[in-house]
């Protein structure tokens, strides 16, 4: 169904249908995990400047207050998502290899009851009368409440919303959730779309904008049903897209929708588009209209890896130990314990390590899934051409960057590589060809920086 | 659970772990964690195998045990050369891939089915050794191997393998007493007739008698993506193009598009040669560039040199020309 005035035709050209697994969490409604005796909360979760802690050792906190902030302009605020006391700094490594110092809180033993939190974080009433609000307001309001794009890039969102030179139009609300297993999105959609319709036309006016268009693919029924009712007597425009991979990446559902092309290296805003996640909308809302700092968030824990695949609303800081156990543990032929998704996910063995703002899911794979053939030489069959939605050559960016010709990886254009691992997924030989490119990647711009 | 996991990291390898039977073994690996275990290498060749049936099945009920015995001996000579050399370089054994097995069958189809056994053997000891193992085995050849064992010897052996050579008296096969078609029409002006060449009776190579039984194999390649349909395609349309303004410019009407179509090694070429991915470009303006660049050849050596088919040497001028091809196609980027 394509969308009136606008002009993509809702999908894209080229990507890959991996299968889409979402059975074994989408029909787990949203669960509050208990509060944790402690939580670790990494200085550094989002793209930007590090925050600097503001609190010291054996200082006492109270839930939502501001534990660290820096003045540069791209960072995000971090609060305590408990009652708790403030523990000696620690060192921690993320699941994507960043390592760094955090802020340790143990948690009192008065918090507030997992019903006070679903209250206060998804329930009740949603405002769609947002003309009340000052869009500076609405700004301060976000920067304040420390928001990052909660999709997994964690870029803050203040900065995205700030006007900037290039004139935007339409504010593109990415619902898609192209990972296979995944479901955080589409129960938010399905448990909260007011919520999500109502942080869509804060965020709208922030900006200064007219058009909105949630982007959702056709595997999501439910949600589409759900957030069209709730989005009637709006103005906010549906855009069913077809179910591919990787639907959700910003560039791809800017073609989808608009048939409009980011330029390479450019910003959805040179083509006047801001994107934004659906589980980000719920946080706008939070922030604006009940002033809650962002401390919780919607994560999918699930897979064939895992006893009791569930949906839960948990604080950062949590580790992915409790998450886990809380979901029954893993079972017997659990191989691989993901953060995100399978395609682009991060996998890790430290199950003490602490859950981020940008972590949506955590996927548990079991060693069917994980099966893999032997890795052989490349017969230039050009699958990994016919799928690579950004239109590159996957296998000659690999064999360039594994041989460190960095001229021909240039000349091949390797940062325009968006590192989905399309051509991995397919690739007959089984070559790990995204991996090769990403480590060409850092070489060039190890090289940069050397200059 | 966090017992057990903890047991985990401590313990030294997995094996151990493995024979505990209810412990996790929770490893690490990058993205994307998921791959696609439908479509493998193997998969691959094995396709090109099933699509060569109605080609063999064809070549068996016009030659019978002419066609099996050229056949089995490329096919042995070729498992047989790729275990050798493999073997010589110290690398790991590679005839489960099936490749060599695809090259024997090939070769065995493009030879003449009453060749002497020994030029069967000569033609796949040099597509495998010097077609393929010398240049790093599958992936790394420039040139097609079945085409570089068949250039080979047909220089070689040129007296077996001009086009006369087709020719034989003595087997009680009828098709086996006859003119190729384009030698027939080259020497003598002879047009076979359209039905003849379409379902393959006639003499010639044994894979390329049937253009029917190409066209069956050919399309199941291309729907399963296991050969590039641009490559045939290009190949097809310039050989029409240059075909039809033959036929009208040129001082024989008998022999009409279709006639240079069906005739000689061009459907079984197309599909079944022209495509091998190793030697052929990665984009798909690239194939189409490769395969239209086959079909020039073809028509120009059809027309104008002394042998009266031109498919192989058409497919190895192309296969030297397809890494300036790959540098001339580099797609262009989204947002580029």
């Amino acid at each position: 169904m394509k969308l009136e005035n606008y002009e993509g035709n809702n999908t894209f050209p080229k990507g890959v249908h991996p299968p889409e697994r979402k059975h074994f969490s989408a029909n787990a409604p949203i669960e509050v995990i208990p509060t944790p005796k402690e939580v670790i909360i990494p200085l550094q979760q989002h793209i930007g400047a590090p925050c600097k802690p503001l609190v010291k050792p054996k200082q006492e906190v109270s839930y939502g207050d501001l534990i660290g902030d820096n003045e540069a302009f791209i960072s995000a605020k971090l609060h305590s998502p408990v009652f708790g006391v403030i523990q000696k700094m620690a060192v921690t490594t993320l699941p994507n290899g960043r390592h760094g110092p955090a802020i340790r809180i143990k948690a009192n033993d008065k918090q507030f009851t997992d019903e006070e939190i679903y209250r206060e974080l998804m329930g009740g009433r949603w405002t769609r009368d947002v003309a009340e609000y000052d869009p500076n307001e609405v700004t301060r309001a976000i920067n304040n409440a420390g928001i990052v794009g909660l999709g997994g890039a964690a870029f803050p969102t203040h900065v995205k919303i700030a006007p900037g030179k290039k004139p935007v139009d339409t504010l593109l609300v990415n619902g898609c959730e192209c990972e296979p297993y995944l479901t955080a999105d589409d129960r938010l959609m399905r448990d909260i779309p007011d919520t999500i319709i109502s942080g869509a036309l804060l965020s709208r006016l922030a900006v200064g904008i007219k058009n909105i268009v949630i982007g959702i693919e056709e595997n999501k029924p439910k949600a589409i049903e759900s957030i069209r009712k709730a989005a009637t007597g709006t103005d906010i425009k549906i855009a069913v897209l077809k179910t591919k991979y990787p639907q959700g990446s910003e560039k791809h559902l800017i073609k989808a929708i608009l048939n409009r092309v980011v330029p390479m290296g450019g910003l959805p805003a040179d083509v006047g588009v801001a994107v934004s996640n659906v589980t980000t909308m719920t946080a706008v809302a939070r922030a604006v209209i009940r002033k809650m700092p962002l401390t919780h968030r919607v994560v999918c824990v699930t897979g064939g890896g895992i006893v009791q695949p569930k949906n839960l609303l948990v604080p950062f800081g949590i580790t992915y130990r409790a998450l886990i156990d809380f979901c029954g543990g893993l079972t017997k032929d659990a191989a691989r314990i993901l953060s995100g998704g399978p395609m682009m996910g991060f996998s890790f063995s430290d199950l003490d390590m602490p859950l981020t703002k940008g972590t949506g899911g955590v996927t548990v794979l079991t060693h069917d899934d994980i099966k893999k053939e032997q890795e052989t030489a490349c017969v230039r069959c050009g699958r990994c051409v016919d799928v690579c939605p950004m239109n590159l050559v996957p296998a000659r960016l690999a064999a360039a960057s594994q041989h460190r010709d960095l001229a021909m990886a240039e000349k091949y254009k390797i940062r325009g590589c968006i590192e989905c691992g399309c051509c991995a997924y397919v690739c007959p030989a089984g070559i790990p060809l995204v991996q090769r490119i990403r480590v060409g990647k850092a070489l060039i711009m190890a090289n940069k920086s050397k200059k | 659970m966090s017992d057990t996991t903890q047991k985990n990291k401590s313990l030294p390898n997995e094996i151990k772990l493995n024979k505990t039977g209810d412990t996790p073994v929770i490893q690490v690996g990058h993205s994307p964690h998921l791959s696609d275990a439908s479509f493998t290498t193997r998969r691959m060749m094995i396709d090109v195998l099933i699509a060569l049936l109605p080609v063999i099945g064809m070549s068996v009920y016009m030659f019978q045990m002419y066609a099996v015995r050229q056949m089995l001996i490329c096919l042995a000579a070729c498992l047989l050369a790729e275990a050798t050399f493999i073997k010589m370089r110290g690398r790991s054994f590679t005839l489960p891939d099936c490749s060599a097995a695809v090259t024997g069958i090939i070769l065995g189809l493009s030879l003449p089915a009453t060749a002497p056994w020994y030029v069967g053997v000569i033609a796949s000891v040099v597509a495998i050794g010097i077609g393929k193992v010398i240049f790093g085995g599958l992936g790394m050849n420039l040139f097609n191997p079945a085409m570089v064992g068949r250039a080979f010897v047909m220089i070689a052996f040129a007296g077996v393998m001009a086009a006369s050579g087709y020719e034989s008296i003595h087997t009680g096969i009828d098709a086996l007493t006859q003119a190729t078609p384009l030698n027939a029409f080259k020497q003598m002006g002879i047009s076979t007739p359209l039905k003849d060449l379409f379902f393959g009776f006639t003499n010639g190579s044994p894979g390329e008698i049937s253009a029917l039984a190409c066209l069956t194999g050919g399309i199941y390649l291309c729907i399963r993506r296991t050969a590039s349909w641009e490559i045939p395609a290009g190949i097809i349309a310039v050989v029409m193009v240059m075909a039809g303004l033959t036929n009208v410019l040129g001082d024989a009407p008998d022999w009409t598009i279709l006639h240079h179509l069906f005739s000689g090694a061009l459907l079984f070429g197309a599909f079944f040669i022209a495509t091998d991915p190793v030697t052929s470009p990665l984009t798909a303006k690239g194939k189409f560039i490769f395969g239209a660049g086959i079909g020039f050849f073809i028509m120009v050596l059809r027309l104008f040199s002394g042998y009266p088919e031109g498919v192989m040497f058409a497919v190895l001028l192309m296969n030297a020309l397809t890494p300036l091809i790959n540098r001339w196609s580099i797609p262009k980027a989204m947002g580029e």
